[in-house]
């Protein structure tokens, strides 16, 4: 993180959106003058035939959803096969992540892998070592569906020092939300029998990076799954086709991509990716290291700089909150920076370990806002500040920053990110 | 059909019928993992040295070697090229406002850069360096952070365990010291009298624009 550079050259934010901001706000409830052209005139789309059903074998967007993309920030990192995409978090509703939009994270390059070359090894301290096929690995009982939230350790890592990215995609979007098909890690680590002397598993990944994390095998036997599948359709290539780890509410860089060895052992291996990397640096110089948890965490996704308000009277609040500790149980909205706060409706299905939904349903007279969202888990929990986190971390830690996001939304409509006192 | 006879016909019924698998029991998917296939994969070494292969490096042929495949992207002497990571230095700084956090100001073990190096390195060409290579490059970083003299000779052998910063590691006790986020009742209204904007997001302003590319202007640090 750097301190904040001042730039010789300011520049209109223009994220794709036609008049992001400052364009002329809609009255709240306008009178027609004329009649509508768009009603009143044929139109050629109710005209004339459409493509036919199989045009796109592989469905994909409307063309008018074209800036609804995964986007990148080419200075956080030195090369694009180890570095990071974000997830349009403006853009999106409910709460599942669509595949395609789901933010990528690589540290040696996508591996793209013939599944029938791919070989999933168990291996360690088990007393039979053992090596699984993909079609043996579907083969195996016990299988579930679950959703879950991944959230990268480093989202919002840019924002330690102070607000510097315009745009909860950029902020807050290195976090997706999909329903995983998989078995039980426990499957297999039952299945080659793990030595009672066990205490942690290596996970490694088969990409150029060969990514590996140790994690507690109480961990490994209770919630984690081995996945093939999101959203009812077999892994992207980017999310670690043909398998990879789910490791519930923990950091993403332990939810190994191209999974292809679970190894057990009776001590942490130190790896680079929970030493030199994933580890919080205090302001005492001292690290917390194995912060696997990701805590509870909020942000109001609409409106923000991405997507101002365009009319003034009634409008809807919405956002996403999520905790690794277990189900959002509350959803505070604050207008005012957090002097008064209401509590937000959460809609539609709540799973722990997963994103939830909220809205508040306002009405806006053109006053000057800033709205922050506060999440509550059932743990109770509850999302801290920024400033509270920093007495507690300091501004060095990079990551597992969950502090409550403010955004500054002006009288044209246009929304900045800013910090409040 | 007598008793026994029937009791014989039940089981050869049942035996044809898919049968659910219990917890308990193995179900039989997969097949043993040869040595040669776990030697092949099983590449990981651990702070205490398990793990480690025979072989041995020197600090001047791990010079040579980071010369010829490491120094574009990590400099001549760790110091980094561009973003690429930093690799020697930084003692001393993590307490400032920009720490460095390298090899020797910050790794805790040793035996994470023999295996990062092994797995991942040299980045597009990974596992490609031989354990003496490997032993060598690592003997060249440490001696680089000033641990080790430059002639010395790495080897399973006299491996340390222990970098400089191992004792400032300790496990994650946000439940304890972070306890007062956990709130019964957090405030909802008058919670402070007033609200200043302290920090603007555009005065930075580096936030990604489609429409212009001022790839010049940039902060100096990113993510990880």
């Amino acid at each position: 993180m750097s301190e904040p550079v001042t730039l010789n050259r300011r520049r209109v934010l223009n994220l794709g959106i036609a008049g992001a901001g400052a364009a002329a706000l809609t009255p709240a409830l306008a009178a027609a003058q004329t009649p509508d052209p768009l009603i009143v005139e044929k139109q050629e789309w109710t005209q004339y035939l459409g493509e036919g059903v199989n045009a796109k074998p592989y469905g994909v967007p409307s063309k008018f959803e074209k800036e609804v993309v995964r986007r990148e920030v080419e200075w956080l990192t030195a090369s694009r096969q180890s570095s990071v995409s974000f997830t349009p978090l403006h853009a999106l509703d409910g709460i599942i992540t669509p595949n395609g939009l789901c933010f990528v994270r690589h540290h040696g390059g996508e591996a793209e892998i013939d599944p029938a070359k791919h070989r999933f090894m168990i291996n360690g301290m088990v007393d039979k070592p053992l090596v699984f096929t993909m079609e043996d690995v579907k083969r195996m009982p016990g299988r579930v569906n679950r959703v879950y939230f991944l959230e990268c350790a480093a989202n919002s890592g840019m924002e330690w020092r102070g607000a510097q990215l315009n745009g909860c995609q950029f902020t807050h979007g290195m976090i997706h939300n999909v329903v995983y098909t998989g078995v039980p890690l426990k499957a297999f680590l039952n299945e080659a029998g793990v030595s009672p002397k066990g205490k942690w598993v290596l996970a490694e990944g088969a990409d150029a990076s060969a990514m590996t994390r140790s994690i507690p095998l109480e961990k490994a036997m209770d919630d984690c799954l081995v996945a093939w599948a999101m959203n009812g359709e077999a892994l992207r290539p980017e999310q670690g086709y043909p398998l990879r780890l789910v490791v519930p509410g923990w950091e993403g860089n332990m939810w190994v991509k191209w999974l292809r060895r679970v190894e057990v052992g009776d001590q942490p291996w130190a790896q680079r990716e929970e030493t030199s990397k994933y580890t919080d640096l205090l302001a005492d110089g001292r690290s917390r290291q194995h912060t696997f948890l990701m805590d509870a965490k909020s942000v109001v996704t609409n409106p923000s700089p991405q997507a101002p308000l365009k009319s003034k009277g009634p409008n809807v609040l919405s956002g996403v909150a999520w905790s690794g500790r277990g189900t959002i149980k509350r959803v505070d909205v604050s207008m005012d920076g957090g002097r008064n706060w209401r509590t937000a409706r959460i809609e539609g299905p709540n799973f722990p370990r997963a994103m939830a939904r909220f809205y508040v349903d306002f009405d806006w007279n053109g006053q000057e806002l800033m709205l922050q969202s506060r999440a509550m888990d059932d743990s109770g929990y509850v999302q801290p500040t920024k400033d509270e986190l920093r007495k507690y971390r300091g501004s060095n830690s990079i990551y597992h920053n969950n502090g409550i996001q403010t955004w500054l939304v002006r009288p044209d409509g246009s929304a900045e990110n800013v910090e409040v006192s | 059909m007598s008793k026994s006879a029937k009791a014989i016909a039940i089981v050869a019924l049942t035996a044809l019928m898919p049968v659910p698998a219990s917890a308990a029991d193995k179900v039989g998917l997969g097949r043993v993992a040869l040595p040669e296939e776990i030697k092949a994969w099983d590449i990981d070494v651990r702070p205490d040295g398990v793990g480690l292969p025979d072989g041995k490096g020197s600090v001047s042929d791990g010079e040579a070697l980071f010369q010829t495949k490491c120094s574009s992207c990590h400099g001549e002497f760790g110091e980094g090229a561009g973003r690429w990571p930093v690799l020697a230095g930084g003692q001393g700084s993590l307490k400032s406002d920009r720490p460095e956090k390298t090899i020797g100001s910050f790794w805790p073990y040793t035996s994470t850069v023999y295996d990062y190096i092994h797995r991942a390195m040299p980045f597009g060409e990974a596992q490609s360096l031989s354990p003496d290579e490997t032993y060598a490059l690592t003997a060249y970083l440490m001696n680089l952070n000033d641990l080790v003299p430059s002639d010395f000779v790495l080897s399973k052998e006299n491996f340390p365990k222990n970098l400089p910063n191992e004792k400032n590691f300790y496990d994650d006790d946000r439940e304890t010291t972070e306890k007062a986020f956990w709130k019964k009742d957090p405030c909802m209204a008058n919670c402070k009298e007033r609200v200043e904007i302290t920090n603007h997001a555009r005065i930075l302003d580096v936030t990604p624009d489609d429409q212009k590319d001022d790839k010049d202007q940039k902060p100096s640090a990113g993510v990880e």
